[in-house]
């Protein structure tokens, strides 16, 4: 007994076994299993729900009676619409990034030009969409051009701000290298500023491609003749409460799979942008 | 005969910063010399002012009184001849460690040839870091990301190499490491070496002469020339000199501090 004892002290201390995971713990590890089973629960409960205490459709439709809502419309007619929204939205989207990141890149490089600017920045950011898209519509008439120049505003607020703080949040001491180099400042920006910028502008870029569907429902909302905005203020209007929750469920997709694109380009094209994994 | 003119030469140099608040001003007046491939260290408390030494031997700041002259001449804008190595490694995190070495050459001048690549594996191969050329900062240690930090600032082959607390961010043993480590690269390769520090024992143990700056304003109130055999190595930490040269240094800068 005393000898093996002896034997074990003098070698390395055991490794602690940790318990072994219970079945269901395991299971549940699996990625993306837990949203989806907590989600599959939700929808559950609500169609229970609506059957158990009878709540009439025009309140809350039962999922099972939304699925309904989708065959109320033909197809094509449903990837018309989807692809209405989409356009405007996608459109208005590059429109916004396109103009958003020369203007952060100025206010990065004048602190004139940022005192000047930054206050009618917070300005255009506080006026609510909803009320300045009718007017905007009134203005420049109901063509693609006032839904792309309302999604422009929804989103360009964010896109400008994080790319400023991004261009500005570069190690000094990389100017610092730039400058002792006398490298033109053009290349300053494109190979220091806007490289370490990029995990700020991924995550505008996240938060304005969802406001950009919501950009263009609001202009379909105002003035439009397809679109899944106007889908749902039609529906309603004719009181098919099922059509427009359906017409709901599709946007929500396409802002999910809008998102999950930019993720996605993110995670391809610049994964030393993304946060370390511990 | 004419007497060759010091590499980096300081003539009553004062630096005064306008902040928010007021004028603070770093140096009072700042006298002194270094020569060609010499190692001086400048020693100092922290805020003293040290690393203004450095910008304006860079020619990224330009003084407020005085002259700063490199190689004879008034520096005016940043040179080519001159390489920076700073406090922390900043690395570019997307490019390779190879592309982060040649990232001089290619923010100068926006083209980097196969010379400049062979260039940059060489200095790799210097610095102990053959093997790593194609792999991203983040996944080298720190003490390994500033030796890719030591191998930029030696790409254009400086004449003069200014060092910001190079190792200050790295722990005590690859410190020591890296500072012989910088002597071998040094010896092989003279240059002018400015090295700012805050410890004492690094240098002593690496510098032909160390210059102790006084608290701000700064001015220089020692100027010690450190007569250890070189080359130098962890021997040398025990020398007998070394002992004396350290506590002179701690004495003064203790007495200053109180």
């Amino acid at each position: 007994m005393s000898d093996t004892s002896a034997v074990s002290s003098s070698s390395a201390p055991p490794e602690p076994v940790p318990p072994r995971p219970s079945v269901l713990t395991r299971a549940l590890a699996a990625p993306g299993l837990l949203p989806a089973v907590s989600f599959i629960a939700i929808v559950a409960i609500w169609e229970i729900s609506c059957l158990l205490f009878n709540i009439p459709s025009y309140i809350l439709p039962a999922p099972s009676r939304i699925a309904g809502g989708f065959d109320a419309i033909p197809i094509t007619r449903w990837l018309d619409h989807v692809w209405g929204t989409l356009r405007v939205a996608l459109i208005g989207y590059f429109a916004s990034i396109a103009i958003a990141i020369p203007i952060a890149i100025s206010l990065a490089r004048s602190e004139l030009l940022s005192r000047a600017f930054y206050p009618m920045l917070v300005v255009v950011q506080s006026t609510p969409v909803v009320a300045i898209a009718p007017i905007i519509i009134v203005g420049l008439g109901s063509g693609d051009l006032p839904r792309v120049v309302i999604t422009c505003l929804i989103t360009f607020f964010p896109l400008v701000v994080s790319t400023t703080t991004g261009l500005m949040a570069t190690p000094p001491e990389l100017i610092e290298l730039s400058r002792s180099l006398r490298a033109p400042v053009w290349r300053e920006i494109t190979q220091i500023r806007l490289p370490f910028a990029i995990p700020y502008i991924f995550s505008a870029l996240k938060i304005s491609v969802t406001l950009s569907v919501i950009g263009a429902v609001v202009a379909e909302f105002v003035a439009a003749d397809k679109g899944l905005g106007y889908l749902i203020q039609f529906s309603t209007s004719m009181f098919k409460i099922q059509q427009a929750w359906a017409g709901l469920v599709v946007l929500v997709l396409m802002s999910l799979v809008l998102f999950q694109a930019v993720v996605a380009v993110q995670r391809i094209w610049f994964p030393w942008s993304l946060p370390k994994e511990k | 005969m004419t007497i060759p003119p010091a590499t980096i030469r300081f003539s009553g140099v004062g630096q005064v910063f306008r902040t928010r608040t007021g004028t603070v001003e770093a140096l009072r007046s700042v006298d002194m010399s270094i020569d060609r491939h010499e190692f001086v260290a400048v020693l100092g408390p922290s805020g003293c002012g040290k690393s203004t030494l450095l910008r304006l031997t860079s020619g990224l700041l330009k003084p407020t009184r005085g002259t700063v002259e490199v190689f004879g001449l008034e520096i005016t804008e940043p040179r080519d001849d001159i390489g920076i190595v700073f406090q922390r490694p900043t690395l570019l995190p997307w490019a390779s460690i190879e592309d982060n070495v040649v990232f001089p050459v290619r923010h100068k001048t926006g083209r980097v040839t196969t010379q400049d690549r062979e260039t940059a594996r060489a200095l790799l191969e210097k610095v102990s870091l053959k093997g790593f050329e194609n792999r991203l900062p983040d996944e080298l240690s720190g003490g390994m990301q500033q030796r890719v930090g030591i191998a930029r600032a030696l790409f254009m082959d400086p004449d003069i190499l200014l060092m910001d607390e190079p190792f200050s961010a790295l722990d005590a043993l690859t410190r020591e490491e890296m500072g012989f480590e910088l002597l071998r690269i040094w010896e092989d390769r003279p240059k002018t070496v400015m090295f700012i520090t805050h410890s004492i024992g690094e240098a002593v143990l690496l510098a032909d002469r160390v210059l102790v700056m006084s608290e701000r304003p700064g001015i220089v109130v020692e100027n010690l020339k450190i007569d250890l055999p070189r080359p130098r190595n962890m021997e040398t930490s025990n020398h007998k000199l070394m002992h004396d040269y350290v506590g002179h240094l701690r004495s003064l800068l203790l007495k200053r501090a109180a």
